[in-house]
């Protein structure tokens, strides 16, 4: 490790700051031209930001340090997992501990923070949406959890730099039967965890129907722009995770060099732009699903993920 | 049972009989125009000082017959029995009538508040003629929701302010886990005394007020004041005025059907259809402004006038109805579209027919109406959509179906026009001698729209009475709700898109 691979990490955490609206916006523009629709432009969420930033602080009456600090839990996980992950870099300072049962615990943790903060409103909304935010992430964690156990078998440790470096040293694994099956269930409960299309509608403003938003009603002004912009960066860093853990081209070494950085920097920004671009132009022809058929999608992709790991098992022992 | 109508019975207007009954025979003369095939129309209270008229009209179609009921109570002990063990809907008039009256109904199974919430004072009746200004606003009146109790059962209150520009409603679910166990929706928070609003008003320049009743109905009810007004004062308009009329309740079936279907797409996240009809609703709305001057339809119909700018481009809006029916398939084609539409809120055919519904939510659910057919002004090569199976699905069918119908009656109306686009009634030498009644029914895009005035020898409006589809519909939709999860209620909701200005009047 070099002071290179500090920037490298540093990069990583700037990049999904200041990226994550822009992906966000840019799935909104993807649509809403699809659509036939002329759309806000990939700033706008930007600009919304900037808004709620200026706005003035409101807590709800009866509310308790839960519900003031879980926006920063949220933002603060999702940026946390964006150093660690190797995303621009396999070097990151913080490598040792971008264990993946390490990362999918953050991940809990920053859903578990706004589901307590969703309860502790008190309204009927709230709970509402958090019993239904639980209940997906309780179907969703497992799936991750095996999904990546799946990749980590072909470099034999649970390590993301180990299992990515792994998948670079050898480009044909990517086509592995394991590895299509972990990358098919992980897409999928990508989609349920940062609530997009069929399983949760982001741009809804059917109270009932919500889940996610559901639990960050009563947010507003500074506060829910961290909880808007914690959501987009978990987005981002869960596609950047997807696209390194299957296609590591271009990402930088464990001791980076400047060109290294640069390339990885471009490549981590093309590859999420596409897989943002991609799943936004899947949801403009997709509904959502009734809310007691998501656990059945959920249950899918949990046997895709199963079925990966027994795939890769038995190709690991058999080489 | 006697024939209907009475030999009794005097006429009264177009079609309609009156016949004064004795509040102790009121019962059994109710029960034999139901079983004879009529529905309740339309229930009006009026104050006439000493004593409470009370008007019942009862309507029944093909061939149009409309067969009122007349009852006074004294004003100091204004009585009726009640009629719920007949009609559900009756039941609901009952209780706003006791709001708004004072009339007591009899046995009255639930008489509770309808129309004035717990804050309005106990014994002040705003449509006496005695009223008075409105009393201070009192905490005392209880006007508590049924709770429902039992593990696990939690309440989500909902409204009655909304996300979204939607109007006002309060609803109250009682649930255990996603499932809704009882669902009581609580209206009347935009009540504006619309009626009272009328009172006074010459009858020939009251129309503005009727288009305004509920904004997407402005050509509907605006056609129903007109012609009951006509039907009051005697006037008469040719043929081709009535066509012309018709065409413009077909132009707003046609917009408001345009955006609910993409709405309903929306409402289970395909905003693809929502952009698309959002699209030619515009459109529909650019050629309403063509034809009359106004995007919503408004000032072209009056009693004993109708005035046109242009007629539209009949193969627009063949183009606009082969749009939609393209956008409708792609929804359809999706499963996950089908799947959440089919099954949702059922109405069968039994509740639809018990509640009274009207329009299409009755049409969905099996139940045949339309007063087009039924009460018509001029006869129409009139197409009635149907479905049985009463969920989501149904209602939007029949809503894709009207569409295509309407456009061909439209695009008829228009090929077949007699190219004089302002018709006048024919002059009537002096208005009516006594206070004379009126009544016009019109089956806007939600149904039939009741209205009933009485002008006086001056020409003067002395009580309107509107009936809004909306109000026989609201409570299929807590019917329909039962067994189905909350999540599936803003789908549903939309898919009977009810009006509350129209309803709370």
């Amino acid at each position: 490790m070099n002071a290179l691979a500090a920037v490298g990490a540093v990069v990583q955490v700037g990049g999904v700051l200041a990226g994550a609206p822009f992906v966000v916006g840019g799935m909104k523009q993807v649509r809403a031209r699809l659509e036939g629709r002329s759309g806000g432009g990939i700033g706008q969420p930007w600009r919304d930001l900037r808004k709620q930033l200026r706005k003035q602080q409101l807590r709800p009456t009866g509310t308790t340090v839960v519900f003031r600090v879980a926006p920063a839990v949220a933002a603060g996980s999702a940026l946390l997992i964006a150093a660690i992950i190797p995303l621009v870099t396999l070097g990151s300072p913080l490598d040792s501990s971008a264990d993946l049962f390490g990362v999918v615990g953050l991940l809990f943790l920053g859903t578990v923070a706004l589901t307590l903060a969703g309860l502790d409103t008190g309204t009927a909304f709230g709970g509402m949406g958090s019993s239904r935010e639980i209940t997906i992430a309780a179907l969703v964690e497992p799936t991750i959890l095996l999904a990546v156990f799946a990749l980590s078998l072909p470099g034999h440790s649970a390590n993301l730099a180990a299992i990515v470096s792994a998948a670079s040293g050898d480009p044909a694994q990517a086509l592995a039967l394991g590895s299509v099956l972990a990358f098919v269930a992980l897409v999928i409960v990508i989609v349920a965890e940062t609530g997009r299309l069929p399983v949760d509608n982001p741009s809804t403003h059917l109270e009932l129907t919500m889940i996610h938003e559901a639990m960050v009603l009563e947010y507003s002004g500074p506060r829910l722009a961290l909880v808007e912009w914690a959501s987009g960066m978990r987005l981002t860093v869960l596609l950047g995770l997807l696209a390194n853990l299957f296609l590591p081209w271009g990402i930088a070494g464990a001791e980076p060099s400047l060109l290294g950085l640069l390339v990885g920097t471009a490549a981590i920004a093309v590859k999420v732009a596409v897989l943002a671009l991609a799943l936004a132009a899947v949801e403009v022809f997709i509904a959502k699903l009734r809310l007691f058929r998501v656990p059945e999608l959920l249950a899918g992709s949990f046997l895709l993920a199963l079925l990966a790991v027994t795939a890769s098992s038995f190709l690991a022992s058999a080489r | 049972m006697s024939t209907h109508p009475d030999p009794a019975a005097i006429p009264v207007g177009a079609h309609r009989v009156a016949q004064r009954v004795a509040p102790e025979n009121l019962v059994v003369e109710v029960a034999g125009l139901l079983d004879a095939g009529f529905r309740l129309g339309l229930v009006a209270a009026h104050d006439d000082g000493p004593t409470l008229r009370v008007v019942y009209l009862f309507l029944a179609g093909a061939p149009d017959r409309r067969i009122e009921l007349v009852v006074t109570v004294p004003v100091g002990d204004p009585r009726l029995p009640t009629l719920a063990a007949l009609s559900f809907s009756a039941s609901r008039f009952e209780r706003e009538m006791h709001d708004l009256f004072g009339i007591v109904p009899e046995g009255h199974p639930l008489p509770r508040r309808l129309v004035r919430h717990a804050h309005w004072p106990a014994g002040w009746y705003p449509m006496r003629r005695d009223a008075g200004e409105p009393p201070p606003f009192t905490e005392t009146e209880p006007y508590p929701f049924v709770p429902v109790e039992g593990d696990g059962v939690y309440e989500i209150p909902v409204g009655p302010v909304h996300a979204g520009v939607i109007e006002p409603g309060h609803f109250r679910f009682s649930v255990v886990g996603e499932s809704i166990l009882k669902l009581k929706a609580r209206l009347w928070f935009t009540h504006r005394g619309v009626e009272s609003l009328f009172e006074g008003l010459d009858a020939r320049d009251a129309v503005h007020l009727a288009e305004r009743i509920s904004g997407d109905s402005a050509a509907a009810h605006g056609l129903a004041h007109s012609l009951a007004v006509e039907d009051a004062l005697g006037l008469t308009l040719p043929d081709e005025a009535h066509r012309l009329r018709a065409l413009l309740v077909e132009l707003e079936r046609l917009v408001n059907h345009v955006a609910d279907i993409g709405a309903l797409a929306n409402d289970v996240g395909f905003s693809l259809a929502l952009a698309h009809t959002q699209r030619l609703r515009e459109e529909l709305l650019r050629i309403s402004a063509a034809t009359t001057g106004h995007r919503l339809l408004r000032g072209s119909i009056r009693p004993g006038h109708v005035a046109l700018l242009s007629l539209p481009d009949p193969a627009r809006l063949e183009r606009i109805a082969a749009d939609l029916a393209e956008i409708a398939d792609l929804a359809l084609a999706n499963t996950v579209i089908r799947d959440r539409f089919t099954g949702t809120a059922v109405l069968t055919d039994v509740q639809a027919r018990d509640l009274g519904c009207l329009g299409y939510v009755a049409r969905a659910s099996g139940v045949g109406t339309d007063a087009r057919l039924e009460h018509p002004t001029t006869p129409l090569p009139v197409e009635v959509a149907g479905q049985s199976d009463g969920d989501v699905l149904s209602r939007f069918l029949v809503r894709r179906d009207e569409v295509a119908a309407s456009t061909r009656l439209a695009t008829g109306l228009i090929r077949s026009a007699s190219g004089r686009l302002v018709v006048d009634a024919e002059p009537v030498a002096d208005g009516p001698a006594s206070v004379r009644s009126g009544v016009g029914i019109v089956e806007g895009w939600r149904g039939t729209i009741v209205h009933r005035v009485e002008v006086d020898p001056d020409g003067r409006l002395t009580r309107v009475t509107v009936v809004d589809p909306s109000w026989f519909n609201w409570p299929a939709l807590p019917t329909a709700m039962a067994d189905t999860i909350v999540p599936d209620f803003p789908v549903s909701n939309k898919s009977f898109n009810l009006s509350y200005a129209g309803n709370d009047l």
